[in-house]
C-alpha cells in the first residue's frame, strides 16, 4: 500500500472524492433544501446553493412547532428520540455485562441453560413478538411513555455475547489476583471488569444509539400522542400524500436535525474507542 | 509472618481427578519453603488450596495454628505472586500496588508511604505513574512482588514467578527474591519445576510427584540422601546415573551380567538400582585407586565439552552412564576407559525405589 508514485496517489485520491460526492451529495442537497421558502422548493429546478432563509426556517422547525404533528416542535422530537435512543444504549449495555458477568464467572445451576435461553432470543426480532409484546405494554399503561418505547427493545442477545466472548478471554489469574486482594465480586466488577471493557462499552454505545434513534415500527405502534414521537416517526407523518400539504422546507430541516445527534454520537465515541482500541493490552 | 500447616491435605477436581494425595507439611514460621516436581504433579494445586483459591476436598490448612479451610483468600492474608504477573492493565503501578491496601480500608496517607517504602527497595519510584504494558518483564515482575509486600501479609506464595524471565534475569531475580524473603522474614511457599531455581532458594524442599510428597528436607541433604529413585532422577542436572542389579548374588554384578570391579562393594539382597552421580564418577589411571570404590569398564559414545566441565557419555554393559569430569578431554568415542566411585557416594534403592 506504500506506493507514493504521483500518478497513483492522483487516482486514488480522484476515487475518493467521488464516493464522498455520491455520498454527500443527498446530505447537502438536503442542506440547501432546508434553507429555502417552500415556493422556492416547489418551483424547480432547485437552486444548488443555499438560501437566506437558514434562520427562519431553522427557528420555525425547532421551537414553533409543526402543523402536521399537532404543533409539537421539533426540539420536542429531538428529546424524544434522544432519551429513547440513550435509554435503549444504556438499558442493553447494562443488562447484557451484568448477564455476561453472571455467565462467565459464577457457577449457579442451570447456567448454560440461561446462557442458551438469552441466546435463543437472537433468532426472534422484534417484529415477531411484536403483538404479545404490545399486548403488554398495554395491559401495564405504558403506552405513549418513555417506559414503553425503550424496555421492550433493551434486552439483547447480541451484547449479552459480545461481553461474554470478551470477559472469556480475560486471564483467570487477574480473577484470583483481585481475590487475593480483597476485592469481593462487586468490586471486581466495578474496578476491575468494567475499566477493562471500556472500549466494547463505547462501541455498544454507538452501535446501540443509532438502533436505537432509528427504531420505527415500534414507536409508531406504542405511541399515539404526537409530543411522544420520535424524530423518525415524525419525519414520516409529515409528509402527507397530497404533495402541496407538505412542507418540505421544514421536512428537510427536520432531516438535516435528525442526522445530527447520530453523528455527533460517532464522532464523538470515535475518540473514546480508537484510543481504547490504540492502549489495548499486550 | 507464620508457621503453616498442612494435614492429610488431598484435592481432587470435580472431574474426579486426584491432583493431591495426603499431604502432610510443617513449615516454620520464617522459612522458605519450595514446592518442586515435573509438571502437573499437584504443586499449584497445594500453593492455591493454601491461597484459599482451591477449595479442600480433606483434610486441614493452619495458619499461624488457626484452621483456614473455610476462609477466603482475603481472610488468610496471604499475597500471591502469579506466573504471568496478573498486573491490573488499566491501573498505573502505584494503584496496582494500592488496591489491597484500599480493599483494606486502610488510611490514604499511610498505604502511600508504604507503597512509596516498598517501591523504593525495588527501585520501582520512577515507574510508579506507568501501566504495566509500558514495562518490561523484569520490571512487571518486581511490581508483582511489590504489590505483595506491600500488603505486609503472614504469608508469600509464589507460582513459578519466574518463568517468563530470560535466564539472566532469572538468575537476578532468584538472588533478590531470596534476600527479600531473608531480610522480610515472611513465610514463603515458591513454587517451581526448575532444580535449579528450588535448590538454591529453599530452606525447606518439598519434591512432590503425581500428587504425593516424595521427600521434604534441606536442599543439600535432598541431594546427597534422595529417599526415593524419583528425588534422585529428578534433583540434580545432568541426573543420577541408575544403573539396574542382578538380584540376590554375592558378588555385584549389574543387570545384563556385566561386573562391578573394585572392592569393598557388598551389596543387601534387597538392592535393585544402584545410583551414581555423575560428579561423583572419576577416571581411573592406575590399579591403587581400586580399594574402596566400584570401578566399572565403559565404552565411550560422546563427548559434551561445555568449558569448565566436561561430560563422557559411555556404556557401561548395556547401560548409558554419564561421567562430569573438570575442564576438557583429550580422549575419543569409541575408547574403554575406567571409571570409578567411592562407595560411600554410591546410592543403592529396593524394588519399591525406596533408598537403602
Ligand atoms: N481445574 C481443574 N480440573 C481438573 N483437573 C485439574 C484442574 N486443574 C489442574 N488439574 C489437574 O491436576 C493436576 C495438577 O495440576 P497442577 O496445576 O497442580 O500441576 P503443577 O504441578 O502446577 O504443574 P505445572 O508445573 O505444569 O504448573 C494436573 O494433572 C492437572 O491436569
Ligand atoms: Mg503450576
Amino acid at each position: 500500500m506504500i506506493d507514493n508514485r504521483p500518478s497513483r496517489r492522483i487516482i486514488a485520491h480522484a476515487t475518493l472524492l467521488v464516493g464522498v460526492f455520491i455520498v454527500a451529495f443527498p446530505i447537502y442537497y438536503t442542506f440547501v433544501a432546508s434553507t429555502h421558502s417552500l415556493q422556492t422548493i416547489l418551483r424547480p429546478p432547485l437552486p444548488l446553493i443555499p438560501g437566506d432563509r437558514f434562520l427562519e426556517n431553522y427557528a420555525t422547525a425547532l421551537f414553533g412547532g409543526i402543523g402536521q404533528i399537532g404543533g409539537v416542535s421539533v426540539g420536542r422530537l429531538l428529546w424524544n428520540s434522544t432519551v429513547v435512543a440513550v435509554l435503549i444504549a444504556v438499558g442493553k449495555i447494562l443488562i447484557s455485562i451484568i448477564s455476561a458477568y453472571a455467565v462467565v464467572f459464577f457457577r449457579f445451576p442451570l447456567r448454560m441453560t440461561f446462557f442458551w435461553l438469552i441466546f435463543i432470543t437472537l433468532m426472534l426480532p422484534v417484529e415477531v413478538r411484536i403483538l404479545p409484546t404490545y399486548k403488554v405494554m398495554v395491559d401495564f399503561g405504558l403506552i405513549d411513555t418513555y417506559a414503553g418505547l425503550t424496555l421492550p427493545l433493551m434486552a439483547s442477545a447480541t451484547a449479552t455475547l459480545l461481553f461474554r466472548q470478551f470477559f472469556m478471554t480475560i486471564p483467570g489469574e487477574l480473577l484470583e489476583a483481585a481475590r487475593v486482594d480483597g476485592a469481593g465480586p462487586w468490586r471486581f466488577f466495578w474496578d476491575i471488569l468494567l475499566p477493562l471493557s471500556k472500549t466494547n462499552i463505547a462501541a455498544l454505545f454507538v452501535i446501540q444509539f443509532i438502533y436505537g434513534w432509528t427504531q420505527y415500527l415500534w414507536p409508531l405502534l406504542v405511541t399515539n400522542r404526537n409530543d411522544m414521537g420520535t424524530i423518525v416517526i415524525a419525519l414520516r407523518k409529515m409528509i402527507s400524500f397530497a404533495d402541496a400539504d407538505t412542507q418540505w422546507h421544514l421536512v428537510m430541516v427536520t432531516c438535516i436535525l435528525a442526522i445530527l445527534p447520530p453523528i455527533l454520537v460517532v464522532v464523538f465515541m470515535q475518540r473514546w474507542f480508537v484510543r481504547g482500541l490504540v492502549e489495548t493490552e499486550k | 509472618m507464620a508457621t503453616v500447616d498442612l494435614k492429610n491435605i488431598r484435592k481432587i477436581y470435580p472431574g474426579g481427578f486426584e491432583a493431591v494425595k495426603k499431604v502432610n507439611l510443617a513449615i516454620r514460621d520464617g522459612a522458605l519453603c519450595v514446592l518442586v516436581g515435573p509438571s502437573g504433579c499437584g504443586k499449584s494445586t497445594l500453593l492455591r488450596m493454601i491461597a484459599g483459591l482451591e477449595s479442600i476436598t480433606e483434610g486441614e490448612i493452619a495458619i499461624d495454628g488457626r484452621m483456614v479451610n473455610e476462609l477466603g483468600p482475603a481472610e488468610r492474608d496471604i499475597a500471591m505472586v502469579f506466573q504471568n504477573y496478573a498486573l491490573y492493565p488499566h491501573m498505573s503501578v502505584y494503584d496496582n500496588m494500592a488496591y489491597g491496601l484500599r480493599n483494606r480500608r486502610m488510611p490514604k496517607p499511610e498505604i502511600d508511604k508504604r507503597v512509596r517504602e516498598v517501591a523504593a527497595t525495588l527501585e520501582l519510584d520512577h515507574l510508579l505513574t506507568r501501566r504495566p504494558r509500558e514495562l518490561s518483564g523484569g520490571q512487571r515482575q518486581r511490581v508483582a512482588m511489590g504489590r505483595a509486600i506491600v500488603r505486609n501479609p503472614k504469608l508469600f506464595l509464589f507460582d513459578e514467578p519466574l518463568s517468563n524471565l530470560d535466564a539472566k534475569l532469572r538468575g537476578q531475580m532468584r538472588v533478590e527474591i531470596k534476600n527479600l524473603q531473608r531480610s522480610l522474614g515472611v513465610t514463603s511457599v515458591y513454587v517451581t519445576h526448575d532444580q535449579l531455581e528450588a535448590m538454591t532458594l529453599a530452606d525447606v524442599l518439598v519434591v512432590m510427584n503425581a500428587g504425593n510428597v516424595e521427600q521434604i528436607g534441606a536442599p543439600l541433604d535432598i541431594y546427597e540422601k534422595p529417599a526415593t529413585l524419583f528425588v534422585a532422577s529428578f534433583i540434580g542436572a545432568p541426573p543420577m546415573n541408575l544403573l539396574p542389579l542382578r538380584h540376590g548374588e554375592g558378588r555385584a554384578a549389574l543387570a545384563d551380567g556385566t561386573e562391578i570391579g573394585g572392592s569393598g562393594l557388598s551389596l543387601s539382597g534387597e538392592a535393585t538400582t544402584l545410583g551414581i552421580r555423575p560428579e561423583n564418577l572419576f577416571l581411573v589411571t592406575n590399579n591403587d585407586e581400586i580399594g574402596g570404590n566400584a570401578i566399572f569398564e565403559i565404552v565411550i559414545r560422546a563427548i559434551e565439552p561445555v568449558g569448565a566441565e566436561s561430560f563422557i557419555y559411555g556404556d557401561v554393559g548395556k547401560t548409558r552412564l554419564v561421567v562430569r569430569v573438570a575442564g576438557k578431554t583429550a580422549m575419543e568415542p569409541g575408547a574403554k576407559i575406567h571409571v570409578g566411585a567411592k562407595v560411600a557416594d554410591l546410592h543403592v534403592f529396593d524394588d519399591a525405589g525406596i533408598r537403602i
